[in-house]
């Protein structure tokens, strides 16, 4: 190769040169490309698209003081394109008819649904056989922890809670 | 490329790495028989097919990205991809990119084959590089007209609509050649379904593998200098 080159040290200087042209631009590009396509994966774990909303479940005079009632509830969310209901039933339980306690029906060992069986005093899982007590408390059967609980106020003696928080 | 006949006496961390890989997976020798090549005089009409290669890169690096949200059913297409202009971040972008990519690849491609064309380049012993072009065009184009249905919208609809029609004009054999190609009398689910799978299977790895071949005849043959006024 040598031979047809005037000077070997210019043509090395020049290939240096365009090699070095190559990376720039073939970086620039692979950098435009790749750092949005970081934010384009993990976008939709990042943003929440439904916003947090009080849902009034009903009076908390309607209460027994110290007996769970259950309250269906639905609400709409955005999963991705699509508008999709979310519904669920959540567990109120007031001990002096002032402050409320809100439990999800959400058994914290795989997820099934309980259900409060007033003959036995608990919220049972047909699952597994969980029992958790009317604080929401383990009593019996593989639950890791206690019924999770939705945050709740009362306002003009109505129990709300917060969704999609 | 020199460092084998330099008898350097304290090779540094880097080159020592280097040197342990190069002599395990040939990398000097890779370099010099697909970089380092002798290469006649040209001008940068034959940089074409370099500019094509890349743009066929970033067409696979997007469009494996949109996969990622786009869902191929008449219910979905048209929502997940306004899911991505609208919601994703970035997703205009990496839409964008995949979206005039193609029209600049089929541009590429077919300056290309124009290039090679008027310069002779098809001519012996290059004519099998010529012939896998041609299917490289004929490939191209097929991603092409199958992406544009993909979107799921009235441009998308209509266009297939009028293209898959022309396959209906084959004599006698038309109208069944368009119920194969639609899935059915009408486009619809089934259209859908087959056109993104050819779309991002069938065509992009058969793209790839021609493309190899392609570029193995460059490597082994090596190309043309543009010919002489008196040739």
């Amino acid at each position: 190769m040598s031979e047809e080159l005037s000077s070997p040290s210019e043509e090395y200087g020049r290939r240096r040169f365009l090699a070095g042209i190559v990376a720039v631009v073939g970086g620039a590009v692979a950098l435009i490309v790749g750092l949005p396509a970081i934010g384009y994966i993990i976008s939709p774990g990042v943003k929440r698209q439904s916003a947090e909303q009080w849902y009034p479940l009903g009076p908390i005079a309607g209460l027994t003081p110290g007996e769970p009632t259950g309250f269906p509830y639905s609400y709409r969310v955005q999963d991705g394109w699509e508008e999709i209901a979310v519904t669920g039933t959540a567990y109120a339980v007031t001990q002096d008819g002032v402050n409320v306690t809100v439990f999800s029906d959400v058994c914290t060992h795989l997820s099934c649904r309980v259900a409060w069986k007033q003959d036995r005093d608990v919220f049972f899982c047909p699952c597994h056989d969980g029992t958790f007590n009317a604080a929401g408390e383990v009593v019996g059967g593989p639950p890791p922890r206690p019924l999770d609980q939705f945050e709740s106020r009362v306002e003009n003696g109505t129990i709300e809670i917060l969704l999609g928080a | 490329m020199r460092v084998a006949e330099m008898p350097s006496a304290e090779p540094g961390r880097v080159e020592s790495v280097f040197r342990w890989l190069d002599e395990r997976l040939g990398l000097t020798t890779i370099y010099n028989t697909t970089l380092a090549r002798y290469v006649p005089k040209t001008n940068w009409l034959y940089t074409l097919g370099s500019a094509s290669t890349i743009l066929v890169i970033l067409q696979v690096i997007t469009g494996m990205l949109l996969t990622i949200y786009y869902v191929p059913t008449p219910d979905h297409a048209y929502d997940s991809i306004q899911y991505i202009m609208n919601e994703v971040s970035f997703g205009w972008l990496i839409r964008g990119i995949h979206h005039w990519g193609a029209t600049l690849l089929v541009l590429t491609v077919f300056l290309h084959m124009l290039r090679t064309f008027f310069v002779g380049a098809y001519k012996f012993p290059r004519e099998l590089t010529w012939l896998t072009g041609v299917g490289l065009l004929a490939v191209v184009m097929l991603l092409g007209f199958s992406g544009y249905l993909l979107p799921w919208n009235q441009r998308a609809y209509w266009a297939t609509q009028v293209g898959t029609s022309i396959i209906g004009a084959v004599p006698a054999v038309g109208p069944l050649l368009l119920r194969i190609a639609r899935g059915g009398d009408e486009i619809g689910a089934v259209t859908l379904a087959r056109f993104f799978g050819l779309h991002i299977w069938w065509l992009p790895i058969a793209l790839l593998g021609i493309i190899g071949v392609h570029i193995y005849l460059v490597i082994r043959i090596g190309i043309t200098a543009p010919p002489e006024r008196d040739e």
